[in-house]
């Protein structure tokens, strides 16, 4: 375990520091297009072959690694600590602070956010930057995401204060806010961190859909979403498996940092 | 296990596949293909769906035909027609012993309802609003049972060739609209599934050989929104044709079935970028400055590689384009102009002309200003998102630095239109009318359409003003020579100010099966099916088309 570990960490590191190595490492510019070449299958030139605008796809994939890899979780960390917040004062307050903050949440799961996100690309200037936009998007993303995870914060929180544990705890006079450092948060942890991971590949393929809107990662900056979102239109399952690598980085990624990170859950 | 559950598991298995098998089997002698969505309506003078105009094209009868491959006008229900000098009255000669699909005969008095049916303002007829040249009423004079004369308030430009959209109606059949006098007549309409159209018995047309057309029996149009179904439909064989296809779906088939992809050269449909140049638009000063510059304009052009726009984002399936009006309007377009050049080392001429610099790789203008501007596009259009890509790797060899931001449409159409909060614009037309009277919409400095800089009182520049006096001279000549060389003119005119930077004439693609015979595909719409009485279906489905 401790090996399959120590490798979910150096590829990693690996990951990271290609993205943010991206404009040493890669072989061509993010935005390059190679007109004579579009479509291209893999070469020495083109290691993931070309987009459909001549573009190389090892470097829109290392340049787009830069982007996801290090705004989604910021995103996703941003909607974790809002369920944190929002969820655990409700299950700490009860009564009628819950009851409000329970609607609200309510309410923001049934809000048809895509009225929202239309209005907010509406209201956006223009001449905002590829790099503004794309971060636009992902704190878009964070503050809406996280309703979901506070409902379940909340019923843990909930559960948890009422538990033997926190009964002795109180009988014994432990403060409240002992008991909420020491034996509450760690004991949400594992569900933070649930939710932290399992709101990664959703951000990101979130972003990708949000293109359709005019939000997002706007050109000719990569995202892995971005990336993801050319394989809608087209056969490459067996024409043009190379076009799959976004997939594949996305799908590793994840996985490798629940393996590196297994431990630590482990440990909360 | 119980008998109600063994029918039940029957009805769960056996009536899909009876469903399939019925579908399957369909008749050895029927066309088939789809539409995207349930036509809206079946009355011909209230078409304004693509839908409801294929309905009307199968099953309504017309004066005259515009044959889609020479683009000439021939007679149908009338054998001669002739427009006089003044160019408000037409007389046409109609066809003897003719009959609806319902055996009611069809005489001039048919063709007088019908008209005064379409020109009623109460009935709010979009093919009437082509006729509609000036107030006053329309006259019609029924000569004799085959002779009629139709005059109008005011002259009114192409008379002729908009008989080509008029489906003559029954004054007398008990059927009303359903008497039909074109090849095909409503069957069956099964609402947002599928439509049957059986074979006029009474039809007019007969081949050279007296064999009476259509040679096809029936037509089954699918409705049936999903693009990629319906490709997908076409290469299981389940449907005759694609009347239109993107380059990427063309050559998918292409690589599937190389005898069933057909392109039939560039069409009328044309994309292009605009400035906006609206003197109250939300810009700074020294943006409508640049964005009035001709010169400015015209470097922006010449640093657009045009051909790679076609190549690489079309697949070579689009052409550079020349002027507002297309190659495939053989008539109007001007042959005289020549594609415009790819040319970033003039461009920095021209643009060195009006005082912009290039220095260290960013051009200023000459306020010191860094030259950057955003051009918006509708979102989710891959081929206008690649180009506005290609476009800013070009623009950026000259210095130019341009962010692309894609909208959805409601919010691109609300800034071209009413806030005029933009910079720069990447959008389409498609185009179905030959004659360049359809586009004084746009050409007229007054017009809602004149994108640039919309509805004026009085025009901004001597250009606008020349575009408008030529514009109206040719509306109101029947004089065809004149009018060409004044539309001539215009082109002219609109390639050298450039307000709207042309890109590409997109290809008319489709795809057709090698068992649907006399395809001569059209640039035009319908561009498969406009022979459609002379189409027939070759039951061994190989060979040449």
């Amino acid at each position: 375990m401790k090996l399959f570990r120590a490798a979910a960490i150096a590829f990693l590191l690996v990951v990271c520091l290609a993205g943010l190595l991206a404009n040493v490492v890669a072989p061509a510019s993010c935005a390059r297009q190679f007109r004579e070449q579009p479509d291209a299958p893999p070469s020495h030139a083109h290691w993931l072959g070309t987009d459909d605008l001549g573009r190389d796809r090892f470097s829109r994939l290392l340049y787009g690694t830069r982007v996801s890899l290090f705004l989604a979780p910021a995103a996703a960390a941003l909607a974790g600590v809002l369920a944190a917040l929002i969820g655990g004062v409700a299950g700490l307050a009860g009564g009628w602070i819950e009851s409000c903050l329970m609607a609200a949440t309510d309410l923001f799961l049934s809000m048809p956010w895509l009225f929202l996100l239309v209005t907010v690309r509406a209201l956006l200037p223009l001449d905002v930057s590829p790099w503004a936009s794309v971060t636009i998007t992902f704190a878009l993303l964070g503050c809406l995401g996280w309703a979901a995870a506070a409902r379940v914060v909340c019923a843990d929180v909930r559960t948890l204060w009422s538990s033997d544990a926190l009964l002795l705890g109180h009988a014994s006079g432990s403060s409240g806010l002992h008991l909420l450092r020491w034996h509450i948060v760690p004991r949400l942890k594992p569900v933070l961190w649930a939710q932290f991971w399992i709101s990664i590949p959703v951000f990101i393929l979130s972003e990708a859909n949000l293109s359709i809107l005019g939000l997002g990662v706007a050109e000719p900056l990569p995202s892995w979403g971005s990336l993801l979102s050319e394989l809608e239109s087209f056969p490459v399952f067996t024409t043009q498996p190379w076009q799959l690598a976004p997939l594949f980085l996305l799908v590793a990624t994840v996985s490798c940092f629940h393996l590196a990170l297994q431990n630590q859950e482990s440990w909360a | 296990m119980k008998p109600s559950f063994l029918r039940f598991l029957c009805v769960l298995f056996l009536v899909p596949l009876a469903a399939r098998a019925q579908s399957a089997g369909h008749p050895a002698n029927q066309l088939r293909f789809c539409i995207t969505s349930q036509p809206k309506t079946f009355d011909p003078q209230l078409v304004t769906d693509d839908a409801s105009e294929t309905i009307r094209y199968l099953t309504g009868g017309v004066l005259v035909r515009l044959n889609r491959s020479t683009q000439q006008l021939e007679p149908a229900l009338a054998t001669s027609w002739q427009v006089d000098r003044s160019g408000r009255t037409i007389r046409f000669v109609l066809r003897h012993d003719i009959y609806f699909s319902d055996g009611t005969p069809f005489s001039a008095a048919d063709v007088a309802w019908t008209m005064q049916r379409l020109m009623n303002p109460a009935l709010h007829s979009p093919a009437g609003d082509a006729f509609r040249s000036g107030e006053g009423r329309v006259v019609t004079q029924v000569i004799g049972k085959d002779r009629i004369a139709v005059t109008f308030p005011r002259p009114v430009v192409g008379l002729a060739r908009l008989f080509d959209q008029v489906a003559i109606m029954s004054a007398s059949s008990p059927h009303g609209g359903m008497a039909v006098l074109g090849p095909y007549c409503l069957a069956k309409n099964k609402a947002g599934s599928w439509l049957l159209l059986k074979r006029n018995p009474h039809y007019w047309k007969r081949d050279t050989a007296g064999h009476p057309l259509p040679y096809i029996d029936s037509v089954r149009i699918d409705v049936e929104p999903n693009r990629d179904i319906e490709v997908l439909r076409f290469l299981h064989g389940d449907i005759d044709f694609i009347n239109s296809v993107d380059a990427m779906d063309y050559d998918r088939l292409k690589a599937r079935a190389p005898s069933t992809a057909i392109d039939a050269g560039p069409s009328l449909d044309s994309e292009q970028v605009w400035f906006n140049q609206v003197p109250g638009a939300p810009l700074p000063a020294y943006k409508k400055a640049w964005f009035a510059s001709t010169d400015f304009r015209r470097a922006i052009s010449e640093s657009i590689d045009r051909q790679a726009l076609a190549r690489v984002v079309f697949r070579g399936h689009a052409h550079p384009a020349i002027s507002w009006i297309s190659p495939a309007d053989k008539y109007w377009f001007n042959a005289r102009l020549s594609p415009h050049p790819f040319d970033p080392h003039g461009a920095l001429r021209l643009l060195a002309q009006d005082g912009f610099q290039l220095r260290n790789g960013a051009l200023y203008d000459r306020g010191g200003h860094v030259v950057e501007f955003s051009v918006i596009t509708n979102a989710g259009n891959l081929y206008r998102e690649q180009m506005a890509t290609m476009i800013q790797q070009d623009l950026a060899g000259i210095g130019i630095r341009l962010r692309i931001v894609t909208l959805d449409f409601a919010s691109l159409i609300e800034r071209i239109t009413r806030t005029f909060d933009y910079e720069a614009c990447l959008l389409g037309l498609v185009n179905d009318e030959l004659d360049p009277d359809a586009q004084m919409n746009v050409w007229l400095s007054s017009a809602e359409n004149h994108q640039w800089n919309p509805s004026q009182k009085t025009p901004a520049t001597s250009w606008e003003a020349e575009i408008d006096r030529l514009m109206r001279a040719q509306a109101s000549t029947s004089d065809l020579s004149r009018r060409k060389a004044e539309v001539d003119r215009v082109q002219e005119i609109v390639f050298e100010q450039e307000p709207f930077i042309y890109l590409v004439n997109k290809d008319a693609l489709s795809a057709v099966s090698t068992r649907l015979r006399n395809v001569r595909p059209s640039v035009l719409r319908p561009q498969i099916y406009w022979n459609i009485d002379e189409l027939w279906l070759d039951a061994s489905g190989g060979g040449k088309r």
